[in-house]
């Protein structure tokens, strides 16, 4: 294929082939995103540290967070994971109709996980969890007898903790945003052709790595010491 | 072109193992288990994110170097973790980890 005219024109002339051209993109990508790895990994490392030291105090402020909400953004980004997939499967088959329903259901969907998270922050404004000078963790009912000797101070740690690694997994989809829609605008101009769609294909991985660090978020803010 | 065209059936079924896992995860989370149940919820992560890599992003069917610095990453992730942790969780053993700490040392 790398002697149709159609790859000529998009083959870069660094580039011995279109299959070199492909491969370099994708490795480039990757490369990024290990540094993406990296960064997440130290707010995950400081997230364990703390938890290790202050479990009791962790546990305690997690059961405040909504498991309802979490376990439907997490479906919500599980879909949105798929649409993306689809929409790179339309590329490289060339739909190019397909590719431009599958961004905007990706978009849509997107937008229903940061709706759910501004919800919730909302409701950690109301419940006065907001790290800060305003910040006030008091336990009641059954939640009060099951964790006893709760230190709102770690509490504290544990919220600050939470909207960190949330909000930048927040701003993270939120670039995912001007990304795809860059990629809408791109597909509807017919830019992308079988031979060339390393746009799609990388955004693509970039959304799924945002994926998966919600896939672990998920687990470590939400579900840790749950009980019946 | 050399580049696998993954089946839709195969994306559809990845999909459906990450909604899977989802709802054990969730269900797991309030099956009191002790110790254990932090265990069992991140090897579900670990498994869904392995899907993800390997399927939604293609590695399954991507070069050896492009798969060898997925591993590396892995790997240093790793150490950054273990070797964190392995310092952090021995300290109070000692008994030198400082007075202040002691009581949020026993506050479980």
């Amino acid at each position: 294929m790398s002697d149709s005219t159609s790859a000529i024109h998009v083959l870069k002339h660094h580039f011995a082939d279109l299959d070199q051209q492909r491969e370099t993109s994708t490795f480039g990508m990757w490369l990024f995103l290990v540094t993406e790895i990296m960064f997440f990994g130290g707010m995950f490392c400081a997230y364990l540290v703390y938890r290790v030291l202050y479990f009791n105090s962790f546990g305690a402020a997690s059961t405040t967070l909504s498991i309802q909400l979490g376990t439907t953004n997490t479906a919500v980004l599980i879909c949105s994971s798929l649409t993306m997939a689809m929409a790179v499967h339309a590329a490289a088959t060339g739909h190019r109709k397909a590719i431009i329903l599958f961004l905007v259901l990706t978009l849509l969907l997107g937008g229903v996980f940061i709706g759910i998270k501004g919800v919730e922050y909302y409701d950690k404004f109301q419940e006065r969890h907001v790290p800060g000078p305003n910040f006030n963790f008091v336990l009641e009912g059954a939640e009060a007898k099951h964790f006893q000797h709760v230190d709102p101070h770690a509490a504290e740690i544990y919220f600050s903790l939470y909207f960190c690694m949330t909000g930048l997994h927040a701003l993270h989809m939120l670039i995912g945003f001007g990304l795809i829609t860059w990629l809408i605008i791109a597909a509807t101009r017919g830019k992308f052709t079988p031979e060339y769609y390393s746009p799609v294909e990388l955004v693509g991985l970039y959304w799924h790595f945002v994926d998966i660090v919600w896939i672990f978020l998920f687990p470590l803010l939400y579900l840790i010491s749950r009980h019946p | 072109m050399t580049d696998h065209i993954v089946p839709v059936k195969t994306y559809l079924l990845v999909f459906l193992a990450l909604l899977v896992g989802t709802a054990l995860t969730t269900g797991m989370a309030f099956v009191d288990l002790g110790p254990f149940n932090g265990i069992v919820a991140l090897t579900i992560a670990m498994i869904k994110a392995v899907l993800v890599v390997l399927f939604f992003m293609h590695v399954k069917y991507s070069s050896k170097m492009t798969r060898a610095t997925i591993v590396s990453a892995a790997v240093f992730l790793l150490i950054l973790l273990t070797l964190s942790m392995t310092d952090y969780v021995t300290r109070p053993w000692s008994g030198t980890y400082g007075a202040g700490r002691a009581q949020s040392g026993n506050e479980k």
